[in-house]
């Protein structure tokens, strides 16, 4: 019994839930995504970060469907997923936004019951009938919603119109609608970008909770912090191409990363054949350079690169 | 006073009319931000439907009033309704979706051109069909026990039936209309779509779908608008939706073009406005001939001092 359990552990573990293949998405002559492997499995938390312009943004849109990738292809619990962005979501990943992307004259309750339309049925003929199926769903969807925003700590908001209501809060109610479709894989796009110190905790516990659901969750973010702190595996994105990809203690730990984030004698102008190479051997993982203790400055970012964002204390 | 209180009676029921078609203007433009020029003709689409039910149910006259009411009438309107409904999805389909990227003067052109070929498509075939008048002049439009004929008499007021019909019908419409963009799932859907389409996308929202319901929800009610133009006037033609269109058009401008609301205040309010400009506006500039001069002299002054209209149009607001 027991080496059963454990051969189905591993199978689950094995089988990747989203597998991106070779993925290339080119913009006329600019080749924004480069080949781009990358497999996230089933309650994973994986992070995505790069410098701006490292191509994170158009990787997602390629795996939601906005894009269609010029090369390679997206494979979803098996199946290639087609480049319609609605039938990406009901297969089951779900998106939040660099720039949030509310229905601002909705209600916060009605943004996410939006979300939870792509899980069930009736239509247009049913409801002006009022049929029974109509009205059941209508208060079930309602009902689900709230229990979404009580989730991510909305639900004293339900009627609040959402374009009134404070940043942190727009973002976690995006959070909820994106929720609300049930997915299994939840694509997060910059989800503390702006947030305060006690709202960035807040978010880093609401995604361990979200994995707590059973679902994967892949973050792009620039908080260096909230990524190797939160993430099971970390991907670094430069120019397009996937530099490494890998637990966070070697990824905060290799060199490349950082000369990806703060340059290398190598690029400096003149000296580009005799620069000496970074020494590996001083930035080894068992002498970390990397470190990041509570309130420090990040090292890799050196300094705030968000406008109108944090306020550390 | 009796005078005033007639002409107002009359404006609301020629705004009434004005209202049902304005709400498909402004429904579309909310969704896709597209005026849709071919409206008019989608309101004579459906106002030949109904008189081809009728025809197709035997032409029948001098009915019981229980028969020409509970059966013969809805029958008309479901009819005027299916073609018009019909008739709009196809242009949504073939004229509308394959330009939805192009730039905004292309659909525009389309719409015109729709418009042109439904008249002239009306004008050149509907008299072929054997049996069937010659649609290159006005067609009367069957009479319907206790809808046309005698009218009341309230004091020195006279109310049409037909202009009790009209304002029901767009008190119906207007409230089925709020129910179902408000409270149902394809309602919800559409308004998230006018939005933000490409979230709504991402939300699996179908927005294909969603754009073809707001363009069969506004042909619904142009439709009954047809319907209503006939007992109205007692004819009907293939030029029809021309000036009823750009009528409507202005009224969902005066409304705020977008809003719903809108459409059906701004659609009373210039119904109430040409009323009352034939009867006060003294000399030949009160003439019913100068009607119209008045109305489209609204629609330029809304365009310079209130563009967003009287309610309010929606803004896109997305970043």
């Amino acid at each position: 019994m027991t080496t059963q359990v454990q051969i189905t552990d591993e199978i689950l573990v094995e089988e990747p839930l989203l597998s991106a293949r070779q993925v290339t998405m080119q913009f006329g002559g600019l080749t924004a995504v480069n080949k781009v492997d990358l497999d996230i499995h089933p309650g994973e938390i994986v992070g995505l970060i790069g410098p701006n312009g490292a191509g994170k943004t158009t990787f997602f849109n390629c795996l939601t469907g906005m894009y269609q990738p010029t090369a390679g292809q997206v494979l979803f619990a098996g199946a290639v997923l087609p480049p319609q962005p609605r039938k990406v979501a009901v297969a089951g990943v779900a998106r939040t936004f660099q720039n949030i992307r509310l229905f601002h004259n909705m209600t916060a309750l009605e943004n996410v019951m939006v979300g939870r339309y792509a899980r069930t049925k009736t239509n247009a003929i049913e409801a002006i009938l009022r049929l029974p199926r109509h009205r059941r769903e209508e208060a079930e969807t309602r009902e689900v919603a709230q229990q979404w925003l009580d989730f991510v700590g909305l639900g004293d908001a339900a009627e609040s119109l959402s374009r009134n209501m404070p940043y942190g809060d727009q973002r976690r109610l995006e959070i909820a609608r994106a929720l609300a479709l049930e997915p299994k894989l939840l694509l997060l796009d910059e989800p503390t970008a702006g947030m305060n110190p006690q709202e960035t905790r807040e978010a880093e516990e609401l995604i361990t909770r979200i994995r707590g659901l059973g679902m994967a969750v892949l973050v792009i973010e620039h908080d260096m912090r909230f990524i190797f702190s939160l993430c099971d595996r970390v991907a670094c994105l430069v120019r397009g191409e996937v530099l490494i990809d890998d637990v966070p203690e070697v990824v905060q730990n290799d060199p490349r990363v950082i000369e990806a984030y703060i340059g290398s004698p190598v690029d400096m102008p003149g000296e580009q054949e005799e620069a000496p190479r970074p020494d590996v051997s001083t930035l080894a993982p068992s002498k970390p350079v990397l470190e990041f203790p509570p309130n420090a400055i990040n090292p890799i970012i050196g300094h705030r690169t968000k406008p109108g964002g944090r306020k550390d204390a | 006073m009796d005078l005033l209180i007639q002409q107002l009676i009359n404006g609301l029921s020629l705004g009434a009319l004005y209202a049902l078609i304005a709400v498909g203007y402004t429904v579309v433009y909310g969704i896709v931000q597209l005026i849709n020029f071919a409206h008019g003709e989608v309101f004579m689409m459906g106002a030949f439907g109904s008189y081809t039910t009728w025809m197709l149910m035997g032409s029948p006259t001098n009915l019981s009033i229980g028969v020409a009411l509970g059966l013969v009438l809805p029958a008309m309107i479901l009819g005027g309704v299916l073609v018009s409904v019909g008739t709009a999805l196809l242009m949504e389909r073939f004229a509308y979706r394959p330009l939805r990227n192009a730039p905004r003067l292309a659909p525009l052109i389309s719409a015109i051109g729709l418009s042109i070929g439904l008249q002239e498509a009306v004008r050149l075939f509907y008299g072929q069909i054997p049996g069937f008048p010659d649609s290159r002049r006005a067609i009367p439009f069957p009479v319907i026990e206790g809808l046309t004929g005698r009218s009341i008499q309230v004091g020195g007021v006279t109310i049409q039936h037909s202009a009790i019909f009209t304002l029901g019908a767009l008190l119906i419409c207007a409230a089925l209309l709020w129910w179902f963009v408000n409270k149902t799932r394809m309602g919800r859907a559409m308004q998230a779509t006018s939005q933000d389409a490409d979230t709504a996308r991402l939300m699996g929202i179908n927005v294909d779908k969603a754009i073809a319901t707001a363009f069969a929800v506004g042909a619904a009610l142009a439709a009954v608008a047809g319907v209503a133009h006939g007992l109205r006037y007692n004819n009907i033609d293939f030029q029809m939706g021309f000036m009823a269109g750009m009528k409507a058009f202005t009224a969902a401008v005066l409304g705020g073009i977008g809003n719903i609301n809108g459409a059906v205040v701004g659609g009373l309010v210039l119904g109430i406005v040409e009323a009352m400009a034939t009867t006060y506006i003294p000399g030949q500039f009160g003439s019913s001939a100068w009607k119209d001069v008045w109305a489209f002299a609204i629609l330029i002054l809304v365009l310079v001092f209130r563009p967003q209209g009287l309610l309010g149009a929606k803004v896109v607001d997305r970043a």
